[in-house]
């Protein structure tokens, strides 16, 4: 079909997509224009707290002036303060492993889901969907609880005489792990049971009928049949979790911050928002090639299998199931 | 016939404790009448008692539903329009950058799309507050609304729509009384999942605030910053119990509006 020109629609029509479209443009687009744009200037004692500004009634020769004092050099700290590049650093590795051991826990998870008798199995979806519905910030709340010195899980452990002293759980990288790992769960068992569930059995009773072991099985024809449900859950975990403040600042230590605490310290501690937002053009530098991927496997994944698309958002998808049947 | 093979029900077992066992002891902990965490003295509504007369709590959950109640509304309709134009207007100009921006926001880091918004708010010399934190919480949680919106779009019987439009219905008239009702759990789940998001947003939320404005998760996260306090732990029971209780009466309205 040749592309349509939206000017030949009726202006109903129209509206439905431009209003839509002008909301995110305006509010998400043009922000991050924005962000560019200051993370090119300067930080003064003013309001707004960076120079320069761009002088509208100048004409020409005002934006002649702000494009000529523009500069790089908050790019160029950025690279050469260790403070930061340890940051992006911390991230990544934090964002890989956890998306590591998610995989990991996750995925027996969302198989023993997917074996579940049928009648089960929405019970099964909405029992790991509705932790997602509660609180972020009262997840990661709910462990301090535990965590703390005089918490829970060390208070067991003394009764058990596992350890003499109470350990020190918060305020470092096991904390912050449990911490993501608990709150990204549903995001990498929800698409990963989506594949899984869906898979033809007969393949593997017939790799079971020609003598294959089990093991065998697994690593020749369910992991590899799997492996769009892997990639949605990981990216779906390893962006976010990369760019992660609140379970690091609450659950974490001191001495080593991901970038996301960087820029908040840089935004909401030392005022300087050329800093902060030359982080976040950095950072989100770092996640396109993620994000992009992520962007082709949502519109492949519409394109093949719309009803298993959106369970991770919530709907409840064994419902949309029983509908399309009628 | 499936068998329920120990694996599969230990796995299960497994990761669904691991979900709710620490919700499950805050919870528990509310009711506690001790201070002290690791002390149990007994069950008490002592701090849900505390909870009534803390003034600034009580504004700040009162600040967040309001906020959460007309952004979820607003981004159900925008993000209504936008699933429709993206399953019904075929290929347009721009459709790839306007997908983009409906799938972007759902995996972005929250503190560069805070960040963005805010330096916005200053860019336009918008005063700071309730209205910029709903703006704010519109656009995150409308691309949300899309998703879900979109895929029951997709995936039901687009023939009814045709002969609507055949017998001489015109389109919106169309969409109101045929695709409209079909999509409605969708639509429904949509506000729902906009209002729990919004209503949880901590950081997007202190990024777009402005003097006086104090949401629910801005109040409890400077609260929580300086240890655990019992007071929090019955906010957060709270919280939980409506949004389970919403969710479960949504569940049970969506079922029975498909069995009708």
């Amino acid at each position: 079909m040749s592309a349509r020109r939206i000017g030949k629609r009726p202006w109903g029509a129209r509206a439905v997509l431009l209003i839509p479209y002008l909301w995110l443009a305006v509010l998400f687009l043009v922000p991050f224009l924005i962000v560019l744009k200051i993370s090119l200037s300067q930080t003064v004692i003013a309001q707004p707290p960076y120079t320069p500004l761009l002088d509208w009634s100048a004409g020409w020769a005002g934006l002649e002036a702000f494009v000529a004092a523009l500069s790089a050099d908050n790019y160029a700290m950025l690279g050469s303060d260790a403070l930061y590049l340890v940051s992006y650093l911390k991230s990544l590795e934090v964002a890989a492993v956890s998306t590591v051991i998610l995989l990991v826990g996750g995925y027996p998870m969302a198989y023993g889901m997917a074996r579940a008798p049928r009648a089960l199995q929405p019970l099964l979806v909405m029992l790991v969907i509705l932790p997602f519905w509660t609180s972020f910030l009262i997840r990661v709340y709910a462990w301090i609880n535990i965590l703390q010195r005089d918490g829970l899980l060390n208070d067991i452990l003394l009764r058990l005489h596992i350890v003499d002293q109470p350990v020190a759980w918060l305020a470092s990288d096991t904390a912050i792990y449990i911490g993501i790992v608990y709150s990204y769960l549903p995001f990498m068992v929800l698409p990963l049971y989506a594949v899984l569930e869906k898979m033809d059995e007969q393949l593997l009773e017939a790799a079971a009928d020609l003598g294959c072991p089990r093991w065998k099985t697994f690593w020749q024809v369910t992991l590899p049949l799997s492996l769009p449900g892997v990639a949605a859950g990981a990216l779906l975990c390893f962006i976010p979790i990369t760019g992660e403040f609140v379970i690091p600042d609450l659950l974490g230590g001191s001495e080593t911050l991901m970038i996301g605490q960087t820029l908040w310290t840089e935004f909401f501690s030392n005022k300087d928002w050329p800093v902060a937002s030359a982080i976040a053009v950095a950072l989100l530098g770092l996640l396109l090639g993620p994000i992009l991927f992520y962007e082709r496997l949502q519109q492949r994944a519409l394109a093949h299998d719309p009803e298993k698309w959106a369970p991770v958002f919530g709907q409840d998808h064994a419902q949309t199931k029983e509908e399309g049947r009628q | 016939m499936r068998k329920l093979s120990a694996f599969t029900i230990v796995a299960v077992a497994l990761g669904l404790a691991f979900l709710y066992l620490p919700i499950v002891i805050l919870v528990i902990y509310s009711f506690n009448a001790s201070r002290l965490v690791t002390v149990w003295g007994g069950w008490s509504l002592h701090w849900y008692r505390a909870l009534m007369s803390d003034r600034a709590m009580i504004d700040a959950a009162s600040a967040s539903l309001r906020i959460a109640a007309l952004s979820a509304s607003a981004a159900t309709v925008l993000g209504t329009c936008a699933a429709v134009a993206l399953t019904r207007f075929g290929s347009f100009r721009g459709r790839l950058l306007f997908s983009g921006m409906v799938y972007a926001p759902l995996v972005m880091p929250e503190v560069i799309t805070g960040l963005s918004l805010l330096l916005l708010f200053v860019a336009l010399g918008v005063d700071r507050g309730f209205w910029t934190i709903t703006v704010a919480h519109t656009t995150l949680t409308m691309c949300f609304v899309t998703v879900i919106v979109q895929s029951r779009l997709v995936s039901f019987d687009r023939s009814l729509e045709e002969a609507a439009m055949d017998l001489g219905c015109p389109p919106l008239k169309t969409f109101l009384t045929v695709t409209l009702p079909l999509i409605w759990p969708a639509v429904a789940a949509g506000w729902m999942l906009a209002f729990s998001l919004s209503l949880d947003d901590l950081v997007i939320a202190s990024f777009t605030t402005g003097p006086g404005a104090t949401t629910l998760p801005i109040r409890i996260y400077s609260e929580v910053r300086l240890g655990v306090k019992p007071e929090i732990n019955a906010v957060c029971t709270i919280m939980i119990a409506v949004v389970a209780l919403v969710t479960i009466l949504a569940s049970l309205a969506t079922k029975r509006g498909a069995r009708a």
